[in-house]
């Protein structure tokens, strides 16, 4: 049976893979045209 | 479909125009507030023993009038214009936007006439009792449906990352306060929290600490990653690092706020964990303040003749300063020399005045003048002489509360060899009176050059006209 310190080490450690989640995608080589077109948002119509 | 290249569609700048105003406005009257208070600790005569005008009634208009007001404003009118540029189209339920304006001057005024007679729920930055606890939430609702219908409504495929910490700022906000302001109405200005004991406390700070995060760093990196380099004229250092500090920001700020209850009833484990958090937000903090830094890299001579630059990058100067401190302060036995003490004072306006004062400074500096169709602020030197009053301001401000605040907390552990202690309180207090004066200058100064701002924007003003924004023709798509 979980009990709420089962879900409490569930979450957390979900947070956790997310995070490094987020740093793997936004370090990876396809996104960086993505990124580059939306750092020059500001820009556009200038 | 017209095949000449002027566009007939408009941005909706009326409520970005009055908030940008208000801001200027709200400034001056509540850093005088501020400056009234200080004047208060320095000389307590100037209490004038009627309780209308007693510190304890004041202290929360100040803290309310430059956090929400001021704050509020200039975060309400960079965003609704932040987001039509950066989503390429006008703002959605703009009618909203107007109510949203008036409705929230209303909830400030109520602010202003509730907190000196001494209606208070007692929970600091959250004092307004439940009326207008409801009316702001009102308002709130209604900014949801504009900035994010604005952002669903986007020509582009990208949010522009300024968006996205804007956002955070919103939804946050937007949490926090239904939660924290969860009371039962026991008259029509009087009620109590649902929360009791230390469950409260906590509460109470998850919302203090999470203010601070939401709407004083969020809200103004969103502020940051726009006007920076707008002002700059060159993108964002690193794209992917501002993805990154934002979730690292948004995954460590929740669990800081027990920092504040250090050494209380609440459990020690609690109190851990929040020291720890508290730790990590360094890197994540400083994340932001590496990429603003950074876009100025190959462009820093500008620094030397752009007095609006210099507000935006010294700023981020202060907000490297003092999310190091803030970490630090949270270390439980650093904690215990410096609570209560006017270090904490310090820590917080080196935050506020240096941080989110300047960012929001140089940024209405900025927009100023396109809001009312002219190239520049009426008088650039005058901005230069209020970046000087202000910096030197800051200085002077926080160096007296450091110094006051290890002075005070020195004296409260110090203890002679029977145990008992050395100093009584009244001692500490004498002891700090000469920074109190000092203090009060410091923020005397910082409050002239908002007051020269004023005086700017109102020549600007003036000689301009509020023009419509036409959204750029390569930008209307179809």
């Amino acid at each position: 049976m979980m009990n709420i310190t089962d879900l409490r080490i569930v979450a957390t450690v979900a947070c956790f893979v997310a995070f490094i989640g987020i740093w793997i995608w936004a370090w990876s080589k396809r996104h960086k045209n993505n990124f580059n077109e939306a750092a020059n948002l500001p820009f556009e119509g200038e | 479909m017209s095949a000449n290249n002027v566009s007939h569609q408009f941005y909706d700048d009326y409520a970005v125009r009055k908030f940008t105003v208000m801001a200027v406005i709200w400034g001056v009257v509540g850093m005088l507030m501020g400056a009234v208070i200080a004047s208060q600790l320095a000389f307590p005569e100037l209490n004038l023993g009627i309780s209308w005008t007693s510190f304890g009634r004041l202290r929360p208009v100040h803290t309310n009038l430059v956090i929400f007001a001021f704050g509020g404003c200039a975060l309400f009118a960079t965003s609704l214009y932040v987001v039509q540029r950066t989503c390429q189209t006008t703002l959605q339920f703009p009618q909203l936007s107007r109510y949203m304006f008036w409705g929230y001057q209303a909830v400030i005024v109520a602010a202003l006439i509730s907190l000196p007679l001494g209606y208070t729920s007692g929970k600091e930055y959250a004092e307004f009792e439940w009326p207008i606890d409801l009316l702001l939430l009102v308002v709130w609702v209604m900014y949801i449906f504009v900035f994010f219908g604005t952002i669903a409504a986007r020509k582009v495929k990208h949010i522009y990352v300024a968006n996205w910490f804007y956002g955070a700022f919103i939804v946050v906000v937007a949490i926090l306060h239904v939660v924290n302001s969860m009371a039962i109405p026991a008259d029509w200005m009087k009620s109590y929290s649902i929360y009791a004991g230390v469950q409260d406390a906590m509460i109470q700070w998850w919302y203090g600490h999470n203010v601070v995060g939401f709407i004083l760093t969020a809200g103004f990196l969103g502020m940051m990653y726009y006007f920076v380099p707008k002002q700059v004229g060159r993108p964002v250092y690193s794209y992917r690092l501002s993805i990154v500090h934002f979730w690292g920001l948004i995954f460590t700020y929740m669990w800081a706020g027990s920092h504040h209850l250090h050494y209380t009833a609440l459990p020690d484990w609690t109190q851990s964990v929040g020291m720890v958090l508290s730790l990590i937000l360094l890197a994540p903090s400083w994340g932001g303040m590496i990429n603003g830094m950074m876009t100025m890299s190959g462009a820093w001579h500008k620094l030397r003749d752009d007095p609006i630059l210099r507000f935006l990058i010294v700023s981020l100067s202060f907000y490297g300063m003092s999310t190091f401190e803030g970490p630090m302060m949270a270390i439980k036995t650093v904690n215990s020399l410096s609570h209560y003490t006017d270090w904490t004072i310090g820590h917080v306006h080196s935050g506020a005045l240096g941080w989110v004062g300047f960012i929001a400074m140089g940024s209405l500096y900025y927009l100023i003048p396109r809001l009312y169709g002219q190239k520049q602020m009426y008088s650039i030197k005058a901005i230069e002489i209020h970046f000087w009053l202000a910096t030197i301001g800051v200085v002077i401000y926080i160096t007296a509360m450091w110094v006051s605040g290890v002075t005070q907390g020195l004296m409260w552990r110090a203890m002679n060899d029977d145990g008992t202690l050395a100093y009584t309180f009244v001692e500490s207090v004498k002891a700090s009176h000469p920074y109190y004066v000092i203090r009060l200058f410091g923020g005397a100064l910082y409050l002239t050059g908002m007051v020269i701002m004023l005086w700017n924007t109102f020549k600007t003003v003036s000689m301009g006209q509020a023009t419509r924004a036409a959204i750029p023709s390569k930008l209307v798509h179809a």
